[in-house]
């Protein structure tokens, strides 16, 4: 598969743009843990957490589909707040994009280096 | 899919009104990604669960929309006020089309 960098990315963010609508995005009120490196791409752990938000999308820029996962939380969410395991391809950065119950939105980023891709091939 | 699909849930069975809980989840599924080629060179037809869902009593703990970099035997955590006694209900939406759910009653202590 031959996919330039500069497409992926495009992908990418076509798809902030979409839950953004454009807006812009604020440095804080978003944390995203992830592991620096991951030995295995096929299950990495990643925890998102934003406090008051109605939404968190998460990307991973380098995929050759960049969706994660979106979490919309409900009235009974103790947290908004969430952690799953994914798949990355190759090193690359990681994405979440919470959505604030005000409208507006924060973004936060993760470099993960990954030894064995996850994508198979 | 449908084959070997089990969810799992871990929900404390009791829990002080109002308080907040820890809920982890797991469902075996082999999340087939829609990238990966058979010995063949064909590619092996996307196969995921696309959403997972939990309510409470009827209302939205979490709608959770998952593509394919979920890993292999989605795992979400996550946290659930519990308000009153009664159940947390846990689905999961398959590309085929196939439905997953379990149940899981809560106490109040």
């Amino acid at each position: 598969v031959t996919v330039l960098p500069f497409r992926v990315n495009a992908a990418a963010d076509d798809q902030i743009a979409a839950f953004t609508g454009g807006a812009d995005m604020a440095d804080a009120g978003i944390t995203l843990t992830a592991p620096e490196i991951a030995e295995n791409g096929n299950t990495v752990p990643i925890a998102v957490d934003a406090p008051g938000a109605v939404s968190i999308m998460v990307l991973a820029t380098g995929n050759p589909t960049p969706g994660v996962a979106t979490f919309n939380f409900g009235p009974l969410a103790g947290a908004q707040a969430a952690s799953t395991r994914i798949r990355l391809a190759g090193t690359q950065d990681v994405v979440a994009i919470a959505k604030l119950a005000d409208g507006s939105f924060a973004k936060a980023s993760a470099t993960v280096k990954v030894t064995i891709g996850g994508c198979g091939g | 899919m449908a084959s070997g699909v089990k969810p799992r849930v871990k929900v404390p069975k009791s829990a002080a009104a109002g308080e907040t809980v820890t809920i982890k989840s797991l469902i075996s599924h082999k999340m087939e990604s829609g990238q990966r080629k058979d010995k063949e060179g064909n590619l092996i037809p996307r196969s995921i669960i696309n959403r997972f869902t939990v309510d409470f009593n009827g209302q939205s703990v979490l709608d959770m929309t998952m593509e394919a970099a979920i890993s292999t035997n989605p795992y979400v955590q996550f946290e659930a006020i519990v308000p009153e006694a009664g159940d947390f209900v846990f689905t999961w939406y398959d590309d085929d089309g196939s439905v997953y759910d379990t149940k899981k009653s809560v106490k109040i202590a």
